[in-house]
């Protein structure tokens, strides 16, 4: 319990740190990119939004740091994010209430999918030295080589197109209406295939290599060849002596390392114009939209962090060691 | 002496393959008698331990056995050859036939299963028709046995102590009452008083459950007093090997020797402890003749040049055996 | 645009018997660069070479502008353009030779920033420990957990057209947490050495045991830690040109990406746009995971693939390297005693 405290308080930290990052950035933007906006959408614009703003951008110069600080947090704690400017004027909390399920449903799943099969096949590969498995290594070396949103291009040369299965692009037919129907669902899964697959085979071989790695070094501890001594099956020696405890540091490090895939695999979004969050970080860019730019950093951090606790459990059930003082 | 349970002939065990082999077990030829202890010493290096791993086959890679045989004597049936076993024969021989203690108290264990966990899944394995209950009752008297409350089946190996752990690692080495353990080792990690408890203990049990002892350690001193036989180990081969109680009295190969004046006696009369100049010898390029000639403080002619046969030494009792110039044998060991 | 993570943790001690880089620093400094022997590590140096060489004198030896317009207009590879043309004519082969140079500065300026900071904060809050360890490993925690892709694009997003500097600075101040987690963990493993307690106990002055003592012994892992590092630099610089934030008048791998994602080259059949660059990126990542590779089997030797798993005994059978079974090789022809039951003489050894 007091480990799964500690990281709590390390998350809240974190949160805080990345928070605090997000109301520094905008104050660097050299310039006012609120007064373009406003004097562009004259009349249309509320008071309201037009404070939203300014407090987001640090614009009120009678106000100190501290005070603008202070204003912020009030106005991320009442879930006001600003408004979007390539939405103008839907609130960034909206546009990101909007794309956050495909980015959970098509990045979120594909990183667990991903993380399972990796493994899987990287006990295969650890137990028994020099099978096909081992063949696989630089061939995947290769590929996890290979950025995210290239390997997505070739993938829509090879098998998109006109009259292909596959879409090149979007996350359902256009015409449909987003909802739990025999319409909607089917559509919403075929275009998801291609980027799902595209994730997976970059980034699946990660975890394949640790895992692999982990079992190697695994193998060679005392209590595998106490597990051989035993005359146990070698199923049972390689899944639930080696595989067991080879998967320890390979969980840790999947928590460890979330941020960075995360940050990859939205580039798959762009590529294939999925309606995720990366997409629209990639929108906000390109109109220059700070708020929905923030938003997107601040919801991908979190998402982040929330990842990270559970995996964290994860480790806890998984490491009798971890739960030492009940 | 009584009939023996585990018979090692010409055992060669290298580490490699072909010019690159290392040699670290040379044509050891040993017998363990039903129900003895067999000491077994030697400097680290000196290939005690590869014995041990490579008579049981769990050499790890690039560990191989090279040639020799391993019989093994079942209580009723006919001798098999441990080293042409198929895999899975070899499972169903291990821990039921012979059981291993090894070194490491810390490592030994699982860190991710309970005590419990790793007491009955060897029963299971070896006896699949066991009930759970059965099972698990077999384990709650093994925990006894070694004098471990029943309530500990429970616990986690991180959450024993180092003894504790030990104990439950010979527990479960008895689990399928086996004709023969092997100790690597068993008490190194341990503080002293830990150790003479767990010694004690298991001359016991031994004496309970009748079963027989491949003890192995660098302590020659402990063996004298805890072993029947002693063999004696140097540059992977048996270099004397005698009753316990004439070695220590009568020491024949000067290596013996210098192991037994790197000790203080725990018993006995106190000796002057001199210890061994210089180190064991690199098993990559070991010295002509007698591997120990460069480090005998009693070297000549022949040593240098030729190698000593182990056999008895030509004026002393039988049960005795010796490779040495100092005490050229009457005639080669009859096996 | 995983920096490959999992190769790295493998360094870090406490999980499981860990082949140590070295015992003794004596030993090290000779071994220290032994790495470079492996023949894995030797592929990627050989290649990364190459790329070094093209950096240098790719903006010499390209064979057109890469901004030259002409009227080969979405030209595929031929004689004259080796990688074809773009929708303005311009020449593909010399824009990826030009773009070289971008890419190898940018990797290799954001790779030193990192490791340096790595270093500074890893091994001091490891050597030094108590408060100065707890700021470090939660400073570097934070950074690892942050998406660190997400800052580096909003970061640059603020300023207009970043040059390649900027880029390189704003990837190197981001991701240098993992080396120093590593880092931090090997030191405080090194800093119980019996070396190191005794130049400690012998007054040696802290700087000097960090330089002398514990900095030799952390070599390949800062190595490894630099590889992963301009990796992940290398793929943030072109992700961060392909989504047109960075520069788009100066050329690197990502800006032609960009370019032909813009005018729909795949839409148009114009493969050649984007696969070069995406080799070339791809080759050279390969290059430097080759490189990792061979520094972590360096540093855990167990982890080699090589070494032969099958062998031949001498009765003609092969049988399999395998832990808990070990092979033998010569199993004795004639047993005197043991019974000999034909089925099992037959198998008699492994499969």
């Amino acid at each position: 319990m007091k480990f799964l405290l500690q990281r709590i308080a390390f998350y809240l930290f974190t949160a805080w740190a990345a928070i605090t990052l997000n109301f520094f950035i905008p104050r660097m933007i050299p310039g006012d990119p609120v007064q373009a906006l406003i004097s562009r959408n004259q009349g249309r614009i509320s008071a309201d939004a037009i404070q939203s703003l300014r407090v987001l951008f640090g614009l009120d110069k009678n106000q100190s740091l501290a005070e603008q600080y202070v204003d912020y947090w009030t106005q991320l704690l009442h879930g006001d994010l600003g408004l979007s400017f390539t939405f103008f004027p839907t609130p960034v909390s909206t546009v990101i209430g909007d794309s956050l399920p495909w980015t959970v449903g098509l990045v979120g799943i594909t990183t667990i999918v991903s993380f399972l099969l990796g493994t899987a096949l990287g006990v295969g590969a650890g137990w028994r030295r020099g099978s096909w498995i081992d063949a696989l290594l630089p061939a995947t070396t290769f590929l996890s080589s290979i950025p995210y949103f290239w390997l997505g291009l070739v993938a829509i040369a090879l098998f998109a197109g006109p009259g292909s299965f596959f879409p090149s692009s979007g996350g359902y037919e256009p015409g449909l209406v987003p909802a739990f129907d025999q319409y909607f669902i089917p559509s919403a899964i075929r275009h998801s295939i291609l980027p799902a697959a595209t994730i997976l085979v970059s980034s699946m071989s990660g975890w394949l290599l640790s895992m692999r790695n982990m079992m190697v070094t695994v193998s060679s501890e005392d209590y595998i060849t106490v597990a051989h001594a035993k005359g146990l099956s070698e199923r049972r020696v390689a899944l639930s002596y080696a595989a067991r405890n080879a998967l320890l540091p390979n969980v840790s490090g999947f928590a460890l390392s979330l941020g960075f895939i995360v940050g990859g695999t939205l580039l798959v979004e762009i590529v294939f114009s999925y309606p995720g969050l990366g997409f629209q970080l990639f929108q906000a860019v390109g109109y220059k939209d700070y708020p929905l730019m923030q938003g997107i950093f601040l919801i991908i951090t979190i998402s982040v962090l929330v990842a990270n606790l559970i995996a964290d459990v994860a480790y806890l059930l998984l490491d009798p060691r971890t739960r030492k003082s009940g | 002496m009584s009939e023996p349970v585990l018979e090692v002939r010409k055992l060669r065990v290298d580490y490699g393959l072909g010019d690159e082999a290392v040699h670290a077990v040379r044509d050891v030829d040993l017998t363990l008698h039903r129900g003895e202890v067999l000491g077994l010493a030697g400097e680290s290096g000196s290939g005690k331990s590869t014995l041990a791993y490579g008579l049981t086959r769990l050499l790890p890679p690039p560990g191989v056995v090279s040639g020799g045989q391993v019989v093994y004597h079942p209580l009723d049936g006919l001798p098999v050859d441990v080293l042409t076993l198929t895999p899975a024969k070899l499972r169903q021989f291990r821990w039921a036939e012979t059981s291993i203690v090894f070194q490491g108290a810390m490592n030994s264990l699982n860190p991710v299963h309970r005590v419990s966990t790793q007491l009955l899944d060897v029963i299971k394995a070896h006896e699949p028709r066991s009930t759970a209950a059965g099972r698990l009752a077999r384990a709650r008297e093994l925990l006894r046995l070694v004098g471990i409350s029943a309530d500990r089946l429970d616990s986690y190996p991180h959450q024993l102590s180092g003894g504790m752990r030990q104990r439950v690692m010979i527990a479960m080495a008895l689990a399928l009452e086996p004709q023969v353990v092997i100790m690597d080792e068993p008490t190194t990690a341990l503080d002293v008083v830990m150790q003479r408890q767990i010694l004690g203990q298991l001359a016991e049990l031994r004496q309970r459950l009748g079963f027989a002892v491949l003890f192995i350690t660098h302590d020659l001193s402990l063996l004298v007093e805890f072993s029947d036989r002693i063999a004696i180990m140097y540059g992977g081969r048996i270099v004397e090997e005698a009753p316990a109680v004439e070695l220590y009295r009568r020491a024949l190969h000067p290596y013996t020797d210098g192991l037994l004046h790197s000790f203080p006696a725990l018993r006995g009369p106190r000796r002057e402890l001199t210890g061994i100049p210089g180190s064991p010898p690199d098993l990559r390029a070991m010295p002509s003749g007698c591997a120990f000639h460069p480090r005998c403080p009693k070297a000549f002619g022949p040593c240098d040049k030729e190698l000593p046969p182990l056999g008895p030494p030509g004026d002393d009792r039988p049960g005795r055996a010796v490779a040495c110039w100092l005490h050229p044998a009457a005639e080669p060991v009859p096996r | 645009m995983t920096i490959s993570p999992s190769s790295i943790e493998q360094v870090i001690p406490g999980q499981g018997a860990m082949a140590q880089p070295s015992a003794a620093p004596g030993r090290t400094r000779r071994r220290r660069f032994r790495f470079l022997t492996n023949a894995k590590t030797a592929t990627g140096v050989v290649v990364l070479a190459g790329y070094g060489l093209f950096a240098i004198i790719g903006p010499w030896v390209a064979p057109y502008d890469p901004d030259g317009r002409s009227g080969d207009i979405l030209q595929a590879p031929s004689a004259s353009h080796w990688f074809g043309t773009t929708h303005l004519g311009q020449d593909i082969f010399s824009q990826i030779l030009v773009g070289t140079r971008s890419v190898v500065l940018v990797g290799l300026f954001a790779g030193v920033l990192a490791t340096m900071l790595s270093i500074v904060i890893g091994v001091t809050s490891g050597y030094l420990g108590g408060l100065a360890d707890e700021a470090g490993s939660a400073l570097s925690n934070v950074f690892l957990v942050i998406p660190a892709l997400p800052l580096i694009i909003i970061v640059t997003s603020i300023v207009d057209q970043a040059s390649d500097m900027l880029v390189a600075l704003i990837i190197g101040c981001t991701s240098w947490a993992w080396g120093a987690r590593v880092l931090r963990a090997q030191t405080l493993s090194l800093r119980r050495r019996d070396y190191v307690e005794a130049a400690r106990a012998t007054g040696e002055r802290t700087w000097r045991i960090i330089l002398f003592e514990i900095l030799p012994n952390l070599t390949a892992i800062i190595a490894s830690g630099f590889v992963g590092t301009v990796i992940f630099a290398v793929m943030s610089e072109i992700t961060l040109a392909f989504i047109g934030i960075s520069s788009v008048s100066s050329w690197n791998w990502g800006t032609i990406l960009f370019w032909a994602q813009g005018q729909q080259a795949l839409a148009q059949g114009a493969w050649w746009w984007f696969v070069p660059a995406g080799l070339a990126i791809a080759l050279l990542g390969t290059a430097l995971a080759l490189i990792n590779f061979g520094i972590d089997e360096f540093v855990s030797p167990r982890l080699r693939s090589g070494g032969r798993a099958r062998i031949r005994t001498a009765d003609g059978r092969t049988a399999r390297m395998r832990v808990g079974f070990t092979p033998v090789l010569a199993p004795a022809a004639a047993v005197p005693a043991p019974r000999r039951r034909p089925a099992v003489a037959k198998e008699g050894g492994h499969r």
